[in-house]
């Protein structure tokens, strides 16, 4: 692979003045970059020029004279001499102008676009003063739906292909498409085949008129009114960069900005539009006491008097705390601090028992940087489907393989998003990844090819969970044999938003603050340095806390934005965890199934509404900015947490997140020498990568057997996450929760055979505690004897994530 | 004229029921070329090729030679892809070709393949020619039956395979890179050029794409040798040339002739002559494309590619139409940026907007609804798509079908603008001119 990096410049003339500029650089970028603005329409430097709209016209002398061409077609070459502003230009540009107007509707003042529209602005800077053309325009039916989120408004299209281009080269569903020709050439959808793409949003963000409008923000703001704060999204793990936009107090808009390591300016429409949640009526804007079978609102003072006093009133290892993984590092630093010095407790988890080790993300070396997969020779992706779980990060990867040519290798249970740009498809039997491991290791024959791509690195190795059934130990195991790739770096694939700042923060019942074991002498001194004594002994996990609550052996439980009825892949052990709890405290946003389950709740602030630093999954700790308060009488989770322990004769320390982003970087030694000041947005700004413990936990490379179901209708279970699911703030904002797919379940058309069902025949599948009926669907690419159901929608909720159900045809029994 | 040589229509002009089939074709010197070019090394027929300065027949008359040398040397496969999309108004010399001498545009296939070393060649034929379609099918099969196609053809170790496509009715689709797009299952849009299509084309591989005409002359050149079709004619409008010949003339038709006659000598030796006697007006000299020449300046002038590009416009595809005195110029200005406002592509915006604003403001000024103002905009609505109104001309589009547009407002504007003028209310009376009838 050629060296990337390598940058040689040449010398050219914009508008007589020489500059030095990278070599092969297309022209209208060269000119940008040494201050010479092209006006464009068509051309967005995250896609491949086409030349259409004529916008970017300039003068190039060539051995024939001058030639108009488009600068964002030609590479700059030694010695090109170019005008920019010439009078041939500069007519062209004003004769573009005039074209591209005769048809377009003057609305502006209606537009959402107006007062940010880049026809407006050039219009302004490079246009004619009035129209010449006196025809009638053209009309089209508007606005039409194309998707449940984007309105298309043909006559105000200027046909620039954006939004086309968008789709087809950078999200690879290409639903939109050019129709007609001539004046009559117009986007569209195909018929009956709706936009339904899981990045339709970024059409809307990159069309340069107001022709395409996204349902959540239509006629919500004028662009001039709007507030805006930069931030990055905590939808999932990636963290791409936003800019939070808010109106009369209420978020209206969240935008995508361009962050190379991270998102390249895109979003997945969950990032997008899922600010709904924040102004939900549902939101919790008082604390809420139980009494009886109701919730009673109550005072702050009445909630934090109760909690502290029954918490207080139990042994330490005698309550567990949850949750975490969706606010910000100074959150969680709270919570761990928390349970661990004023409950003084070691049962601690962030994660539900559905992600990967804590120990293996602590200490998995050598870590990958997402901008890896720009480098990279090929791609190992033996992980959950990233186009469900890490939209942005699948974006990533399918450039890498379908533009810049890196080998992708998925294994997975079933083709996944990123099928048709991948080099080998590796599918498996759930349960078989062990054995699939020890024959990728071996180079055994069938697997010859794929073995000979990973030997040509660098190798980025995206690890994950493939389904909430699955033995995490495997995903251990693959990391281990991948770090033995050549020139390999590996990205852990966890999903909850925060969940490696919760796990750097200790919330870990294996982990201290700073990637540091629990069993670590030196950093158990250091921190009780400071925090006073710490817990004897390594705690229970999530598994083992619900086990102990619903043993008895636990007896109270504090939810912090933990909803383990949802998220664990044993819901009925989490049921009996709940019933069983003596006493349940929850932070929280809404009254969640768990939650509903508490004695007390408190209300607390949430994305946006908080100030902080999260850890995104490469370990790059980037800045969450506050642009509202949240509604009511709601609180930030570490003032809430602060308040509890002051009354419990404890002292966090919590007076600020600021505070707290001090002490954070103090104490752990992975994020000695940040500060909120270094990591404040601005001009270059992109974080900060904090450094990997240094071979702090040695990977094993032991494929755990863990047996394969066995029975005549026991089959495997792959139980994969769909991006919108049935979770908490999914389903409370509108606009994505009708998105939600109808539950169903899929299974290789020899399996159904073989139970004499068909596509679309509803099937029963059961697991030992519960059983749901749900539509059959053929997939060639599941191994038979498995099956998949997407897991945590309202309708497959019940099942869980068992690693085996039986599946039964449901008979219309006669004379029944 | 007795004396040019019919080194196209030949064969169809003796065999005029059965030119098209492969017995006929075998009986008058078909495939004897093949045989013969077996003998010599690829490199030796391109050769030929290059010393005919044969230049290209689809209509921009670049010299084929030239840009088979284009195609880099290491690269495979190579594609050669013969433009059979025939849509340029006026034209319909290529029909005759596929239609009634199929087999020697096979021929020239095979030669051209095996001097470019070109192992799949494609024909793109314009979906409204079913029946030349069929007869270009028939030939290829008839040529697979007796070892003139598919493997180690006549024993030489030469493969070659050769498919039929049928466009869908675009005429920018006649377009080299749109061409490409269309086959290649996209939408029929032009593409940026560079890269031209010898260096990255069908399927981003280097392609020739050459006219149905140009590639059908390859037989003879390997019989008779490329200096012997050099000598023929003007020396840089090598070779004889198929001129379809259309509008008000006794003897429509296609001609093929050796280019060096006069306009006059075309139309009233050829043609016959103008009907009833009346007079000529204007005639477009190569297709719908190009600027129009008018009897006072150019009628005397020798129909070279040359000549014809150093008065103002171009011989392009051969279609030659002529408009005798009755003709409503602003009329047929009109038709003809009609049909190219609905022929754009859509793709860029001045053709895309400016064709259409262009035809609505002739339709206005044909309908009585001009304003004085309306003429010089009428030019500078042009001069925005094609900058400087020159020839050849500039472009702010991506491909010439814009400038196109162009051409025959111009023409009007420069023969006929008293004419246009008459036609808005107010400015001035109606020319002195008989018959002229508003369409």
């Amino acid at each position: 692979m050629a060296d990337r990096n390598e940058v040689t410049s040449v010398a050219i003339t914009i508008d007589g003045v020489e500059q030095r500029v990278a070599t092969g650089e297309l022209l209208i970028k060269a000119a940008e970059e040494t201050g010479t603005y092209i006006p464009r329409f068509c051309w967005h430097p995250r896609m491949k020029p086409v030349g259409m709209c004529r916008m970017c016209l300039v003068e190039v002398e060539t051995p024939r004279g001058k030639l108009l061409t488009t600068s964002c077609t030609i590479p700059v070459n030694e010695g090109m001499v170019v005008d920019t502003k010439s009078e041939v230009v500069t007519k062209a540009q004003e004769g573009i102008l005039e074209f591209l107007l005769i048809n377009h509707p003057l609305d502006c003042p209606v537009c959402d676009r107006g007062g940010e529209c880049p026809l407006q602005d050039q219009t302004m800077a490079y246009g004619p003063g009035e129209s010449r053309f006196v025809e009638a325009k053209r009309h089209f039916e508007k606005p039409i739906a194309i998707s449940d989120l984007v309105l298309l408004d043909r006559e105000r299209c200027i046909l620039c292909a954006r939004c086309t281009r968008f789709s087809d080269e950078i999200s690879g569903d290409p639903l939109i498409e050019f129709k007609e020709r001539g004046g009559t050439t117009q986007v569209l959808n195909f018929p009956d085949e709706p936009f339904a793409s899981y990045f339709s949003g970024n059409t809307v963000e990159i069309c340069p008129v107001g022709a395409l409008t996204a349902k959540p923000y239509r006629f919500r703001a004028r662009p001039w009114d709007l507030e805006a704060v930069e931030s990055v999204s905590l939808v999932d793990s990636v963290h791409s960069k936003v800019s939070v936009q808010s109106s009369q107090n209420e978020v209206v808009r969240i935008n995508g900005v361009d962050n190379d390591p991270t998102n390249q300016g895109w979003l997945s429409d969950k990032d997008r539009f899922i600010f709904e949640y924040l102004h939900s009526p549902e939101r919790l804007t008082t604390p809420l006491i139980r009494v009886g079978d109701e919730f009673v609102a109550t005072s702050w003072g009445e909630a934090l008097d109760l909690a502290s006093e029954r918490l207080g009133s139990f042994h330490g290892a005698e309550v567990a705390g949850l949750g975490g993984a969706n606010g910000t590092n100074e959150e969680a630093y709270a919570f761990g601090k928390f349970l661990r010095t004023c409950v003084v407790t070691p049962h601690i988890d962030a994660q539900m028992g559905d992600g990967l080790a804590a120990d293996l993300v602590a200490g998995l070396t050598p870590r990958a940087e997402i901008d890896d997969l720009e480098r990279a020779a090929t791609i190992l992706l033996w992980a959950g489907d990233l186009k469900e779980e890490l939209p942005v990060l699948y974006l990533r990867v399918r450039r890498a393989a379908a533009e810049l040519g890196a080998a992708l290798i998925v294994v997975h249970p079933r083709w996944t998003g990123l099928h048709d740009v991948a080099t080998h498809t590796v599918g498996y039997r759930p349960g078989d990844g062990p054995d699939l491991l020890r024959k990728l290791r071996a180079g055994d024959g069938a697997l010859a090819e794929v073995c000979a791509s990973l030997d040509n690195g660098p190798v980025v190795a995206i690890i994950g969970r493939t389904g909430a059934g699955e033995d995490p130990r495997l995903a251990e195991a693959v990391a281990a044999f991948a770090r033995e790739l050549p020139d390999a770096r590996i990205l852990p694939a966890v999903r909850r938003a925060n969940v490696v700042g919760a796990l750097d923060m200790g919330l870990a019942p294996s982990l201290l603050p700073g990637r540091v074991s629990v069993a670590s002498d030196e950093g158990r001194t250091a921190l009780e340095e400071a925090w006073g004594p710490l817990p004897e002994g390594s705690g229970r996990d999530a598994t083992g806390i619900l086990e102990g609550l619903r043993d008895g052996d636990l007896r109270a439980l504090v939810l912090y934005g933990a909803d383990p009825l949802r998220d664990h892949p044993k819901p009925a052990l989490a049921a009996a965890a709940l019933d069983n709890a003596e006493f349940v405290v929850a932070l929280d946003l809404f009254l969640t199934d768990s939650s509903r389950k508490a004695d007390v709740v408190f209300p607390v602030e949430a994305f946006s509404e908080t100030e902080g630093t999260v850890t995104n999954l490469e370990g790059r700790v980037q800045k969450v900015n506050r642009l509202l308060a949240g509604p009511g009488q709601t609180r930030q989770a570490w003032s809430v947490l602060d308040e509890l322990a002051g009354r419990m004769g404890a002292n966090l320390g919590a007076t600020t997140a600021e505070a707290l982003m001090k002490e954070i970087c103090e104490l752990a030694p992975a994020y000695g020498g940040l500060t909120w000041d270094v990591l404040d947005w601005g001009e270059g700004r992109q974080g900060v990568v904090v450094p990997a413990a240094d071979g702090a936990q040695p990977l094993q490379y032991v494929p755990v057997d863990t047996g394969l179901p066995s029975g005549a209708a026991k089959y495997a279970l792959h139980s994969g996450r769909v991006l919108y699911d049935d979770g908490v703030r999914t389903r409370m904002a509108p606009s994505l929760a009708s998105l939600a797919p109808e539950a169903f379940v899929a299974m290789h058309p020899r399996d159904a055979g073989a139970l004499a069902v068909a596509e679309h025949d509803v099937v029963r599948v059961a697991t030992d505690g519960a059983a749901v009926d749900l539509p059959l669907r053929l997939d060639v690419s599941l191994t038979q004897g498995t099956v998949y159901v997407p897991a945590n929608l309202a309708a497959t909720a019940p099942l869980g994530g068992p690693a085996s159900v039986t599946v039964s045809a449901l008979r219309e029994e006669s004379g029944e | 004229m007795t004396d040019t040589p019919l080194i196209l229509t030949g064969r169809m002009t003796e065999h005029r029921d059965d030119s098209h089939r492969l017995e006929t074709y075998e009986a008058s010197g078909g495939y004897v070329a093949l045989r013969a070019a077996f003998g010599m090394e690829p490199a030796d027929v391109a050769a030929i090729v290059k010393a005919s300065n044969i230049r290209g027949r689809g209509g921009a008359g670049f010299p084929t030679g030239v840009k088979w040398g284009f195609l880099p040397a290491q690269t495979r496969p190579r594609y050669l892809v013969i433009n059979g999309d025939e849509s340029e108004p006026g034209t319909f010399k290529d029909r005759q070709l596929l239609e009634r001498d199929p087999h020697q545009l096979v021929e020239g296939i095979v030669l051209s393949s095996y001097a470019l070393d070109v192992h799949h060649a494609i024909v793109y034929i314009r979906g409204e020619y079913p029946k030349a379609a069929r007869r270009v099918q028939r030939a290829i099969d008839e040529a697979y039956d007796k070892g003139y196609l598919g493997t180690n053809i006549l024993g030489s170790g030469f493969d070659l395979d050769v498919t039929v496509h049928l466009g869908a009715g675009a005429y920018i689709c006649g377009e080299e890179t749109a061409l490409l797009n269309s086959l290649e299952g996209r939408r029929g849009e032009p593409r940026i050029k560079p890269p031209f299509p010898a260096v990255a084309g069908l399927y981003a591989k280097p392609t020739i794409v050459n006219n149905v005409e140009t590639i059908s002359n390859v037989p003879w050149m390997v019989l008779n040798g490329g200096d012997a079709y050099a000598t023929i004619g003007p020396e840089t409008s090598a070779g004889t040339r198929l001129f379809s010949l259309s509008g008000h003339v006794v003897r429509p038709g296609n001609y093929e002739i050796v280019m060096g006659m006069t306009w006059r000598e075309l139309f009233y030796e050829l043609g016959g002559g103008i009907p009833d006697g009346r007079d000529i007006k204007c005639w477009i000299p190569g297709g719908a494309s190009a600027p129009w020449f008018v009897p006072e300046e150019h009628i005397d002038i020798p129909v070279t590619i040359d000549d014809t590009g150093r008065h103002g416009s171009m011989l392009g595809s051969g279609a030659v139409v002529v408009m005798d005195e009755t003709t409503n110029v602003v009329a047929a200005a009109h038709r003809i940026v009609k049909f190219f406002a609905h022929e754009s592509c859509g793709q860029c915006t001045p053709c895309r907007e400016g064709t259409t604003w262009l035809e609505r403001m002739l339709w206005r000024i044909l309908h009585g609804e001009g304003r004085p103002l309306d003429l010089d905009m009428l030019l500078d609505v042009c001069d925005n798509i094609s900058p400087g109104l020159r020839w050849p001309p500039a472009q702010t589009t991506i491909c010439p079908l814009g400038p196109s547009a162009v051409s025959p407002i111009r023409s009007i504007m420069t023969h006929f603008r008293d004419e246009v003028e008459a036609m808005i209310p107010g400015l001035r009376p109606a020319p002195d001119r008989e018959g002229a009838d508003v369409g």
